[in-house]
């Protein structure tokens, strides 16, 4: 019996979302299919990797994650020459832990600081992340978006708990932003609802549904991923249409396969191909459900996830 | 696209005899299209409309079974296209190829490691599933050789056997009598003899083809040869070709209900970067691989497609739960530790392995919370501290400890108090927020 392909177009399309300025500049989403069916319609960018860095040394990552920046995490200046001239980052993403009130209890002046260093020794785009305490992030994020003012960052992450100075800081300054709400389809919408009716921008959000790791939730984000992505193109849902962010490195260098030594668990194999390993599976069944920009941490996931995406493109 | 009520009623005798228990032959209809009547209820049904009814009603993913005994590994049987619809029903099954290039040793080894590949993650017995055995040496007796010597080594364990050579395949397949092999596989050019190795031999026939039509008219003809199992390889090698093909088969199935491509799924993705390789393999396990086919099983790798396989495949619905006790780790004495958390699997697992791994007989009190994590329960208002005093009460522990103390997860520091009160002359001690501090927290507690 002759097969006759049954090919989807659908109504709707993600938003291409242009990041950094200059020569590193790049874009993200933009599709008008599922994640890499072109053989169905249009995929103009490809999903970009960010590499995750801090301002702080990396003193609770898992070693077999801190040993490839072992000599650059000291100062975050470094650490992202590093990843763009060694590693090839297409965007970085700076996460400013040391501002946590239980960490560092860095001020927002000096966050600053940290971002327009960093900022003058790379090109590529820049994702600033605060230390995810809501109440504290929204003074320091204020004070990056102005350091950072006309770079064309991702700010992030605004929650339902402080997205208007958030929301209000990026805009002035000419800045994208994350929108973080927790594993609902429902309140990821509303949440760009509410940030929208403040005059921000549609096409300049991007969406965090929440990552988690493989093996502890994962089947919960992907399955969010994957009904956003639908909303998105088959009902052509708007507040659905921002790119999507997976967050991945937090997550899954903390759960126990990315830490325990083989010794005590030899049925579980090698432990540094495993973290390795739990990364990039993680990243690449989040790719799949609908991801187009992911902020990872190991080198070699990253470099393995990137090589799978040119094999699906 | 399955029949519709009205659809099937034009196919039915139209007498409302009401010997099918329906009022009407309408009625009884409408229940056939639901799946929740079958054929067989009315006895006036003629021969042409059960065999139209049977096709339309047929599940749309041909259901079978590789393999056979307590191995046997079931595929097919997929309604859905997006798992958040409804559960993705069978597993995705992980093959490692070996060669009958490789020394009878190297066989035997490879055989081995797949036997024992078992491991358990929160209560599922998880292993790689199957054996391809490749003949790549062209040789019939050397690929018969090879066979008997995975029969011995790796016993029970389903195996699929990889020529496009029915001799060979002939040759191999008697190592495997009445083990329900798979015969991967006949081609354009070699269906015939190879759907009567198969059917001979009983054997499951995996069919592989340069493109979605080919294979359409493939697996027609080879039906057409009284074939009814077949396992199906588009041809598709490339990444990017095992998502397009994977969905466009697997659409057609279940939207058209088009019987040509309405089988199980077989990629081989094999590379020489074992971690790229695992790469591949999530693109199939999420993208409706029914078989994957791997070139080694390293124990990380393993760890890690078995945990993703159990993710995707996991109801969406319902969490995976255990039973609502208070659980004995070790042999717990009157003056043993009593932990609290919830009756979500995973954190059931976790934390019980922690306390294990502490080698200190203790008790677990698992509350049910709908199967939901600690902090979840929390927010959901399942895990307060009126309803944990309620649970502690009625649980009866109080009588088998020495010291009423409850030790509670870290995360919920901030129930201790109101837990106190509601459970008088009780202690309440918070413990490590990550269950793996608790070996180091009982160490330290002395
Ligand atoms: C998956 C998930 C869900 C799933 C539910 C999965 C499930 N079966 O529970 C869904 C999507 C349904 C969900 C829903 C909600 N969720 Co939710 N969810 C998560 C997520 C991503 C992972 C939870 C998980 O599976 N953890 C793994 C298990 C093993 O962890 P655990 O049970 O806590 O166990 C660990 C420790 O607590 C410890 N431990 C456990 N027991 C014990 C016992 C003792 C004695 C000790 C010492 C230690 C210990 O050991 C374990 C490992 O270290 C978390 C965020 C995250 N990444 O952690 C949010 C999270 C738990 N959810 C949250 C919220 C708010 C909700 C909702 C209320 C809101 C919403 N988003 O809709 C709903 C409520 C559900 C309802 N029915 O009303 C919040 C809770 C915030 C808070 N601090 O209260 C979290 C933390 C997200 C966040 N950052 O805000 N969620
Ligand atoms: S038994 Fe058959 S003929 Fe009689 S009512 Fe039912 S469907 Fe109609």
């Amino acid at each position: 019996m002759a097969f006759t392909p049954a090919k989807e177009a659908y109504p709707g399309k993600v938003y291409s979302v242009a990041i950094g300025i200059g020569e590193g500049a790049g874009a993200v989403g933009g599709e008008n299919v599922l994640p890499f069916h072109s053989f169905e319609g249009a995929a103009p960018n490809r999903p970009v990797i960010a590499f995750e860095i801090q301002d702080v040394p990396p003193a609770d990552w898992p070693e077999s994650v801190k040993k490839p920046f072992a000599a650059v995490s000291d100062d975050p200046v470094k650490w992202a020459k590093f990843c763009q001239d060694e590693l090839k980052a297409k965007a970085i993403a700076l996460r400013l832990v040391g501002t946590h009130p239980d960490r560092e209890n860095r001020s927002a002046e000096e966050a600053a600081k940290t971002v327009k260093d960093v900022l003058a020794a790379v090109s590529v785009p820049l994702i600033i992340l605060g230390s995810n305490h809501a109440e504290k992030d929204a003074p320091v994020l204020v004070a990056v978006s102005e350091a950072a003012k006309d770079k064309n960052c991702i700010i992030g992450k605004a929650q339902e708990a402080n997205y208007k100075t958030i929301a209000a800081a990026a805009m002035a300054n000419n800045h994208k932003i994350i929108a973080m709400s927790e594993l609902d389809i429902n309140l990821s919408k509303q949440l760009n609802i509410l940030i929208t009716q403040m005059g921000f921008e549609k096409e300049r959000l991007i969406t965090d549904p929440m990552c988690s790791a493989l093996g502890y939730g994962l089947e919960y984000t992907y399955s969010v991923m994957e009904r956003i992505r639908l909303a998105a193109l088959t009902q052509n849902d708007a507040t659905m249409q921002p790119p999507m962010l997976g967050d991945i490195g937090m997550y899954v260098w903390k759960v126990k396969e990315t830490q325990a030594p083989e010794a005590d668990l030899p049925h579980w194999g090698s432990l540094e191909e495993r973290g390795i390993a739990w990364e990039a599976v993680t990243a690449t069944a989040l790719l799949v459900a609908g991801a187009e920009l992911l902020i990872m941490r190991h080198p070699k996931a990253v470099e393995e996830v990137q090589k799978t995406i040119e094999e699906l493109i | 696209m399955a029949l519709t009520g009205v659809e099937i009623f034009k196919l039915l005798p139209k007498t409302n005899c009401k010997k099918c228990g329906h009022p009407t032959c309408l009625a009884f209809a409408m229940k056939l299209a639901q799946r929740q009547a079958t054929l067989d209820s009315c006895p006036d049904v003629s021969e042409e409309a059960k065999k139209v009814l049977g096709e339309a009603s047929a599940p749309p993913v041909r259901p079978m079974t590789f393999g056979s005994g307590d191995k046997a590994v079931k595929m097919g049987e997929e309604t859905v296209l997006f798992r958040h619809d409804k559960k993705f029903v069978n597993p995705c099954a992980f093959a490692v190829e070996i060669k009958d290039t490789l020394s009878d040793a190297d066989i035997a080894a490879i055989a081995e490691e797949v036997a024992k590949s078992e491991i358990d993650r929160v209560g599922q017995k998880l292993r790689i599933d199957a054996i391809a055995l490749t003949n790549a040496s062209g040789d019939a007796g050397k690929f018969e050789a090879a066979a008997k010597t995975i029969a011995a080594k790796a016993a029970g364990v389903p195996v699929i056997i990889n020529t496009e050579n029915a001799q060979a395949a002939e040759a191999a397949v008697k190592a495997f009598a009445d083990k329900r092999p798979m015969i991967y596989g006949a081609t354009a050019a070699n269906f015939e003899a190879m759907a009567n190795v198969a059917k001979a031999n009983k054997a499951i026939l995996g069919v592989s083809a340069n493109g979605l039509d080919e294979l359409s008219m493939l697996t027609d003809k080879i039906k057409g040869l009284g074939v009814e199992d077949m396992v199906i390889d588009s041809g598709a090698r490339k990444a990017k070709e095992i998502i397009e093909n994977n969905t466009l088969i697997r659409r057609a199935a279940i939207k058209k209900n088009f019987k040509p491509l309405g089988f199980p799924i077989i990629n081989f993705i094999q590379r020489e970067d074992s971690l790229h390789e695992a790469l591949l393999a999530v693109i199939g396990i999420t993208k409706y691989a029914s078989i994957v086919v791997l070139s080694s099983i390293e124990k990380w790798k393993n760890l890690a497609l078995f945990t993703l396989r159990q993710n995707i495949y996991t109801d969406p619905q319902v969490p995976m739960q255990v039973e609502q006790k208070v659980y004995a780790i070790g042999e717990p004495k009157p003056e043993s530790p009593l932990f609290i958390t919830t009756n979500f699997s995973l954190t059931y697992f976790i934390v019980s392995g922690e306390i294990e791994n502490s080698k200190v007989a203790s008790r677990l009190a698992v509350m049910d919370c709908e199967g939901l994590s600690v902090l979840t329960a929390w927010a959901a208002g399942k895990f307060t501290a009126s309803k944990i005093a309620q649970f502690i009460t009625e649980s009866g522990v109080e009588k088998d400890v020495a010291a009423k103390e409850l030790i509670i997860p870290g995360y919920v520091a901030i129930l201790s108090g109101s837990i106190e009160d509601k459970l008088p002359g009780w202690k309440i001690t918070v413990g490590p927020r990550e269950a793996n501090a608790i070996p180091a927290f009982l160490k330290a507690r002395g």
